[in-house]
C-alpha cells in the first residue's frame, strides 16, 4: 500500500513539476528536463506499482531488478552486443546502403529503369521483407553472415528510392547553371546533385538504421550460434529470464538511439545549408 | 499510365533474373545427384532438374506460384478453404491480428496526437520519447509480450494484435501531430473571428487538414502491423498463420512452403495498402483535396 501510495506521489510530483516547467518560457534546459522528468517519473512508478502489488517478476521485473542484471552481466551482453551488432548489423547496413547508392547513381542515367524500378522499389519498401530471414539463416548458415545478408535487402529498398528521389531534387535552373559552366555529368553529380539529394540520403540512412537492428536481431530468431541478441532474448524468454530480457531490450534501444544519433549528427554536419537544420 | 512499360520491363528482368539465380543455386546438388547416379546431364537436363527439384535451394516462380495455387485456390475448389493446410487459413489468422491491431494502433494514434496538440506539457514530455521510441528495434521484445500475456492468460489473436498497435501507432502520431498542426496562422485566426469554439476549429478546420498526413501514416501503420502481426507469430511455436508457416517451413527445409508463405505475406501487404490508396484517393477527392 506504502509503495502504491508512492507512485502515486511520484506521478503527481513529476506531472506538477513538468506543467509548472511546461508554463515557462521555453529553453534548451526546459526543452531537455521536461521528457527526462517524465521518463524518470515513469520508472519510478514503475518500480512502485511492481513492489506494491507484488507482481512476479516472470511478468514485470522491477527497474531495480533489471539494473543489477545489466550491471552482472556486462561482459555476456557486450558479446553478445559485437555478434549481433558490429557483426550482423552494422556490416550489413553498410554494405546494403552502399550498394542501394551505387544501384540509384546507375539506374539515375536511365530514365526508362528510373520510371521503372522506383514503383517497384517502393512498392518493395512496403513488403514484410523481415520474412526473407529463414531463406537467408538456409542460404548462408547460422553465422553472422545470414543476418548480415537480412540487414542488406532490408535497408537497400528505402534507400535506393530515397537515393533516387534526392537526385532528382535539383531544378532546371540550377543544371543550366552548370551547364554554363561546361560541368560534364560527373561534375555536375559530385558538385551540384549529390549535395542536393544530402537530406533525401540521409532520411535513407535514418530509416536503416532501425531496419537494420531490427533485421539482425529478427534472423537470430531463424537459427544463430549460442550467441547474439536475438538469440539470447528467444532463449531468455523460454527460461523466464525477464531480467536478462530486459537487459538485452536496453542495450538495444541504446544502440539503436546512439546508432540513429550519430547518423542525425553526420547529417547536421554534411547538410548544415538546408532550411530543416538552420534556424534551431 | 507512362509508367506501365517500364515496370514491366524492370519486373521481367526480376524474374529473368529469379530464374537464372535457380539454376546457378541449385546446379551443385543437381550435379551431386547426377554423380551418384552415375550419369552425366546435357545443359538443358541440368536446367530442367535445378526448376523442378523438391527441396530447392530457391524455388523457380512457377514451382512458388504452383505450391500457392495447390494450398489457396485448388483447394478452395475442393471446399476445404479454411483447412488448417491451407494458405487462406493462415492468411486469415495473420490478417485478422494485423487488423485488430492496426485499429488500435490507429486510434490510440489519433488520440495520443490530439493530447499533444491540445495539450503544451504533454507536448514537451511524450513527443520526445514518441520519437526516441522509433529508434528503438521495438520488434525485439515481440517473443516477451507474447509469453508475458500467455503467463497472465491471454492467448491467441490479442498478443500479436498488440505488437502490431504498437509498431503501428509510432507513425500515426507522428504524422497526425504534424497534419493537425498543418493549418497555418491566417486559417486559425479566420477561425477565430467567425468566433468559433475549440471544438468546432478542431471538426472543421483542423481534422480535414490533417486528412493526407492521417492517410499517409496509414499506410505506413498498415505495413508494420504486418510485421508486427507476422513476427508476433513466431515465438507462438509454429501453430499458425503465414509467420508460423515460415518458421516450420525453415524447420523442415520447405523451401517452397516459405516461398509462397512470403509472397503470400507480400500480396496482403499490396492489397492492405492499395486499400487504403483508393480510400485515400476517394475521400480527398470528395474534400476537395486533390483534382
Amino acid at each position: 500500500m506504502i509503495w502504491l501510495m508512492a507512485a502515486l506521489v511520484a506521478w503527481i510530483l513529476g506531472w506538477g513539476a513538468n506543467i509548472w516547467l511546461s508554463r515557462r518560457p521555453a529553453t534548451r534546459t526546459t526543452r531537455l528536463l521536461v521528457p527526462v522528468i517524465f521518463g524518470l517519473t515513469l520508472i519510478v512508478i514503475w518500480e512502485c506499482v511492481v513492489r506494491g502489488l507484488d507482481i512476479s517478476k516472470v511478468l514485470l521485473p522491477a527497474p531495480s531488478l533489471i539494473a543489477q542484471t545489466f550491471a552482472g552481466s556486462t561482459t555476456l551482453l557486450w558479446r553478445d552486443f559485437v555478434q549481433t551488432v558490429v557483426k550482423g548489423a552494422l556490416s550489413g547496413y553498410l554494405l546494403g546502403c552502399g550498394a542501394a547508392f551505387m544501384m540509384a547513381i546507375a539506374v539515375d542515367r536511365f530514365p526508362f529503369l528510373k520510371r521503372g524500378l522506383l514503383p517497384v522499389g517502393s512498392f518493395a519498401a512496403a513488403l514484410p521483407i523481415i520474412g526473407m530471414a529463414p531463406i537467408m539463416v538456409m542460404w548462408f548458415g547460422f553465422g553472422w553472415e545470414s543476418k548480415a545478408a537480412v540487414v542488406v535487402v532490408m535497408v537497400f529498398f528505402p534507400m535506393l528510392v530515397n537515393t533516387v528521389q534526392g537526385l532528382e531534387a535539383t531544378d532546371v535552373m540550377q543544371r543550366d547553371l552548370m551547364r554554363t559552366y561546361a560541368a560534364g555529368y560527373w561534375k555536375t553529380l559530385l558538385k551540384l546533385r549529390l549535395p542536393a539529394a544530402m537530406p533525401f540520403i540521409f532520411n535513407g540512412l535514418k530509416i536503416g538504421t532501425t531496419l537494420a537492428l531490427i533485421g539482425a536481431i529478427i534472423a537470430e530468431f531463424f537459427g544463430s550460434p549460442t550467441l547474439g541478441m536475438g538469440f539470447r532474448i528467444s532463449i531468455s524468454v523460454g527460461q523466464l529470464a525477464m531480467d536478462l530480457v530486459w537487459s538485452e531490450i536496453i542495450v538495444a534501444a541504446l544502440v539503436g538511439s546512439a546508432f540513429y544519433g550519430g547518423v542525425a549528427l553526420l547529417e547536421k554536419a554534411v547538410t548544415f545549408w538546408h532550411p530543416s537544420q538552420r534556424g534551431r | 499510365m507512362r509508367n506501365v512499360v517500364p515496370v514491366l520491363t524492370v519486373v521481367v528482368a526480376i524474374f529473368a533474373l529469379w530464374y537464372v539465380a535457380a539454376i546457378a543455386l541449385n546446379a551443385p546438388w543437381a550435379e551431386d545427384k547426377a554423380k551418384r547416379a552415375g550419369v552425366t546431364l546435357t545443359t538443358s537436363q541440368l536446367i530442367a532438374d535445378t526448376w523442378s527439384q523438391k527441396k530447392p535451394k530457391l524455388p523457380a516462380p512457377h514451382q512458388v506460384a504452383a505450391e500457392i495455387w495447390k494450398t489457396t485456390g485448388d483447394m478452395a475448389l475442393k471446399g476445404r478453404a479454411f483447412s488448417k493446410r491451407s494458405l487462406i487459413y493462415h492468411s486469415w489468422i495473420t490478417f485478422s491480428a494485423t487488423m485488430l491491431g492496426f485499429i488500435l494502433g490507429t486510434g490510440l494514434g489519433i488520440a495520443l496526437a490530439i493530447g499533444i496538440v491540445y495539450n503544451r506539457t504533454m507536448d514537451m514530455s511524450v513527443m520526445p520519447w514518441v520519437i526516441a521510441s522509433q529508434t528503438i528495434p521495438i520488434l525485439a521484445i515481440a517473443p516477451m509480450i507474447i509469453v508475458v500475456l500467455n503467463a497472465i492468460g491471454i492467448s491467441g489473436l490479442l498478443p500479436k494484435a498488440i505488437i502490431s498497435m504498437y509498431l503501428s501507432f509510432f507513425p500515426v502520431v507522428v504524422g497526425m501531430v504534424k497534419g493537425l498542426r498543418s493549418p497555418g496562422a491566417m486559417e486559425l485566426d479566420q477561425m477565430r473571428t467567425w468566433n468559433a469554439s475549440g471544438t468546432q476549429s478542431f471538426w472543421r478546420l483542423r481534422l480535414p487538414s490533417s486528412m493526407p498526413y492521417l492517410f499517409t501514416s496509414l499506410k505506413i501503420g498498415m505495413a508494420a502491423s504486418l510485421v508486427g502481426a507476422i513476427v508476433g507469430e513466431l515465438p507462438t511455436g509454429a501453430v499458425a498463420g503465414l509467420g508460423a508457416r515460415l518458421l516450420a517451413g525453415s524447420y523442415y527445409g520447405q523451401t517452397i512452403q516459405i516461398w509462397s508463405a512470403l509472397l503470400t505475406a507480400a500480396a496482403l501487404a499490396a492489397l492492405l495498402v492499395g486499400l487504403i490508396g483508393i480510400v485515400q484517393r476517394y475521400t480527398l477527392r470528395r474534400m476537395g483535396m486533390v483534382r
